[in-house]
């Protein structure tokens, strides 16, 4: 960084990203703003869904062909995971909003709670999508 | 020195005048309320969305026919697009420092949000009220 002012003492910087040890907390903090710039595409699908309906059954047809394409189910299962771990996560970050769970004991267990139930809510709504015949 | 105590502003500041436009507060509050909402619809959305991904394209249409299916629906596009033009806001300001770069990027998230969302919002009404 910049020199030290001849009679300032040098500052500390703040560590690099590359020398913080992984934990718990740091993960579902990426995850969070991972998974909501992934769902701003989600919602462009939804809008493209929207569209679609309101323009016929053979453009309808054509988009829900797409989400059943092979990509088309991969993107869809990952924004199911994005949809469960964003919204478990952002009830989270509301309850912190109020002043609760802000201890690293408390948001440690939280947080490996809302990876918990985000792959499992994404696995039971896949398996009642494929007893229902959506697959 | 504080000019009042317990303020969190320095006395320059308040000598000033000048700072917070005293909107921070709402907008916040704001931001929390949508992301509430946000939660039965988005549970309402995926319990929706696996209905709807077997049935063909007359029934879906029909489905939207119900006013209560119509308005969550509208709801969810509306709370939903104004929630995710405020989040990836966030986004834009934390990771780009250029000046020109960064209002760019802020301006295309809202037209891109905007248009998204209205287009979106305009097809649901159009299929609930006119029908196709």
């Amino acid at each position: 960084m910049t020199e030290a002012t001849p009679g300032l003492r040098a500052r500390p910087l703040s560590p690099h990203m590359q020398v913080w040890r992984w934990h718990l907390t740091m993960l579902t903090s990426i995850l969070h703003r991972a998974t909501g710039v992934a769902l701003y595409g989600g919602a462009l699908i939804l809008a493209g869904w929207a569209i679609a309906l309101a323009s016929g059954p053979a453009n309808y047809l054509f988009f829900m062909t797409l989400l059943g394409s092979p990509l088309g189910r991969v993107v869809m299962f990952g924004l199911t995971l994005s949809i469960f771990y964003h919204l478990a996560n952002g009830i989270r970050h509301l309850v912190w909003d109020a002043g609760a769970g802000l201890d690293i004991k408390t948001a440690n267990l939280t947080g490996a709670a809302v990876i918990a139930f985000s792959v499992a809510a994404t696995v039971v709504v896949w398996v009642i999508a494929f007893m229902m015949g959506a697959l | 020195m504080a000019l009042s105590p317990g303020s969190f502003r320095t006395p320059r500041a308040q000598v000033r005048g000048l700072g917070a436009a005293k909107h921070g507060a709402g907008h916040w509050v704001s931001e929390r309320l949508g992301a509430i909402a946000l939660v039965p619809l988005v549970l309402w959305a995926v319990y929706s969305a696996l209905r709807l991904a077997s049935i063909d394209y007359a029934s879906t249409v029909r489905w939207i026919h119900n006013p209560l299916n119509a308005v969550l629906v509208v709801l969810l596009l509306a709370v939903g697009f104004m929630h995710m033009c405020s989040g990836l806001r966030v986004v834009i300001e934390d990771y780009f420092p250029n000046p020109l770069g960064r209002s760019a990027l802020l301006a295309i998230n809202v037209f891109v949000c905007a248009l998204g969302g209205a287009l979106a919002i305009f097809s649901i009404l159009r299929v609930a009220l006119v029908g196709i």
